[in-house]
């Protein structure tokens, strides 16, 4: 049964639709589970999205980024830096928020051009590249400032705590009011890039080339395609988004702090790879990426409603979770070497 | 064997699947499954944790564990943020969405929590915090503080420097004080600076030679007293702002060719189990407690507001004075 099934489904449907399968379930689960805890409510579902904004933002490009062969682990240092240039400017030069925001997605894509330049053009290996990004983007975000900056800016602060309430859905609280779901606009940017970037992967020029170029270098440079410059074009459009989850990051801990968004990268990763994006390139969806994503906020929080577990937990079962998905992968990959090499770059 | 392959895949798919299952259900079933009428009656506490970063820490956090529990009517639910605050905001979302009855949170940093401390407000829960204060614009986004009272540290420090040098009948000398300062701007740094020197004025026979920061480590406290040795040749006194940098004091005396807690007196903050074994072995003379034992005040604060009582914002949690008279005595006592 599950051949036939297989037959008529590609193996990167299928890994999808295991990632959405397992977090369906575990969300039943939990709401069977913690019932008495209200699990259920609609809140805890949009929580997911709007504690996970910026790693949204993070985890879409980091799939992009994987899925031309490369890899970004200068991600969570550029969301540090971005946060506390941001604060910096607006609450030490005055500096008002449209300009702010303006000058470090400027900076993001800078240091995404620069990135692309040494991988593309000097094709030095991806991840020792990020690493010196990661490195650098820490560094320069403790040169700003080594104390913590708090954001007052009224503009950013008004944007950040803008609630938009669904107009279904609520429960009475305990002062006998009505609580209405909500969600903030850090929510709304995190999707809106999913969506812009699921259908430039699918069917637009550029993101089919990157299918190309990270399933088979060779022979995308066979077709025609150029191949550096669609590296470059990965990078820079990337150092965009790792600057863009950086502000939303922001409107959510609304602060500077140079050990801020530690392991962020790790996190995008995990989520693509959860999500069924392969790190030898050319596979991957960002669909999955965000059920990734939900599934690590599904786990936290049931750690939190189980309220006896150590928070460290989630990283076990992430690990767990990982293991997983690669077995999973290599099988499956393995059985399509066999069936040939054409299904790969199509 | 394409056959076998996929029997193999299938079974492993399985195994996971149940294991992953086993880990996330398992131990999440018990809370639900023993009496929901019992549960209601408790006092549910959602608390926010730092980490385990430090002895005073854990103390800090088993405090917590050992005062709201089931027998003194509540229920206690603990998350540790791994020192991130991203962390604590979604622990505190989940506290909200639990319905909890109180909210305690230990925050990591002081900035950033406005927007979930709102909500919270909205979902009509009272946040408490313990230890850090946090910088909002609005105070009423929490209810109450509980913490240490960093300058009356620094004034217990300066009258029992002056008990103990009226014991040792040098009230009337000339007495040099050197000052190994913490992280310059924490809280804990400013409040013992303040406290210390609010209270000099007092004794007009003291001098403060020199303050530096030792930055709360054992080794930067050493190599500042090793500079102050060096700059000045007849120090009585130095008061290290916390425990760690008194015993690279204590280093750096030694090296000197002096003996510590005789010909130069030492004052640390924090009383932290070291701190006592040090006095014991002669070379500290007193330690100023930074007490980490906040449950049982933050519990008399829920009491309170259960009652439907008004509370203060700020509360001070009771902190000792340590000689090393003391010490021996006291040492097992000590919970961290």
């Amino acid at each position: 049964m599950i051949r036939r099934f297989r037959e008529k489904i590609d193996p990167n449907t299928f890994l999808l639709l295991i990632t959405i399968t397992l977090f369906v379930l575990m969300y039943i689960a939990g709401i069977l589970i913690f019932r008495d805890k209200h699990f259920g409510r609609v809140q805890v579902f949009l929580n997911l999205f709007i504690s996970n904004g910026g790693l949204i933002v993070a985890a879409v490009s980091m799939t992009m980024v994987l899925i031309s062969g490369g890899i970004d682990i200068s991600i969570g240092s550029v969301v540090a830096m971005t946060c506390m240039l941001l604060a910096w400017m607006m609450e030490k030069q005055n500096i008002g928020i449209i300009p702010a925001i303006i000058v470090v997605l400027i900076i993001g894509v800078i240091f995404g051009f620069f990135q692309g330049l040494l991988i593309a053009y000097l094709k030095i290996q991806p991840f020792i590249v990020t690493l010196a990004g990661m490195f650098f983007a820490r560094g320069m975000t403790a040169i700003i400032s080594t104390d913590m900056i708090s954001i007052k800016n009224e503009a950013f602060l008004k944007i950040a705590n803008a609630k938009l309430y669904f107009p279904f859905g609520g429960y009475v609280n305990r002062s006998g009011d009505i609580v209405y779901p909500y969600i903030y606009p850090s929510v709304v940017i995190g999707l809106v890039v999913l969506l812009l970037m699921f259908f430039v992967l699918k069917y637009s020029k550029f993101g089919r080339s990157i299918y190309a170029v990270g399933g088979n270098e060779q022979s995308a440079l066979l077709l025609g395609l150029n191949v550096r410059l669609t590296k470059l074009k990965v990078y820079v459009l990337n150092g965009f988004f790792a600057a863009l989850a950086g502000f939303v990051f922001c409107l959510n801990t609304s602060g500077g702090f140079v050990e801020q968004a530690k392991g962020f990268e790790m996190e995008a990763i995990a989520s693509s790879v959860i999500g069924g994006t392969l790190l030898t390139g050319g596979v991957g969806n960002v669909i999955g990426s965000i059920f990734g994503v939900l599934i690590k906020g599904t786990i936290e929080t049931f750690i939190t409603f189980q309220g006896t577990l150590s928070s460290w937990w989630t990283k076990i079962v992430i690990a767990a979770l990982l293991c997983f998905f690669i077995v999973l992968q290599s099988i499956l990959g393995s059985s399509k070497d066999k069936k040939g090499k054409i299904s790969k770059d199509h | 064997m394409k056959g076998k392959k996929k029997i193999i895949s299938l079974l492993l798919m399985s195994i996971l699947t149940l294991v992953l299952w086993g880990c996330t259900s398992e131990p999440a079933s018990k809370p639900g499954g023993d009496g929901k009428g019992k549960d209601n009656d408790l006092i549910v506490v959602g608390y926010a944790q730092v980490g385990a970063e430090s002895d005073w820490r854990t103390a800090n956090t088993v405090s917590f564990q050992e005062t709201f529990v089931e027998e003194n009517g509540y229920k206690l639910i603990f998350d540790d943020a791994q020192q991130k605050q991203e962390n604590q905001i979604k622990a505190i979302r989940n506290f909200i969405q639990q319905d909890v009855d109180y909210i305690v949170l230990a925050p990591v940093v002081e900035t950033g929590w406005e927007t979930v401390l709102e909500e919270a407000k909205e979902a009509g829960i009272p946040v408490i915090l313990s230890d850090r204060m946090i910088d909002v614009s609005d105070d009423s986004l929490y209810t109450a503080w509980v913490g240490g009272n960093f300058v009356k540290e620094g004034h217990d420090c300066v009258d029992w420097l002056a008990g103990y040098l009226e014991e040792l009948g040098r009230a009337d000398e000339e007495i040099n004080i050197v000052t190994l300062q913490g992280t310059i701007g924490s809280s804990a740094q400013v409040g013992r600076t303040k406290g210390v020197e609010e209270k000099l004025p007092e004794h007009p026979n003291w001098n403060m030679l020199d303050k530096q920061t030792g930055e709360f480590t054992q080794s930067k406290g050493q190599e500042v007293m090793e500079s102050f040795l060096k700059s000045y040749d007849d120090i009585d006194v130095v008061i290290a702002e916390n425990d760690n940098m008194a015993f690279g004091a204590i280093d750096a005396i030694k090296a000197a060719g002096k003996d510590p807690g005789e010909d130069i007196i030492i004052i640390g903050f924090d009383a932290v189990k070291a701190a006592f074994e040090a006095m014991i072995a002669g070379d500290m003379n007193c330690s100023v407690e930074c007490n980490p034992l906040h449950g049982p005040r933050v519990a008399e604060i829920i009491q309170k507001l259960e009652k439907g009582e008004e509370v203060e914002k700020t509360w001070y949690v009771d902190e000792g004075v340590f000689p090393a008279s003391e010490a021996a005595k006291l040492i097992d006592s000590r919970p961290y």
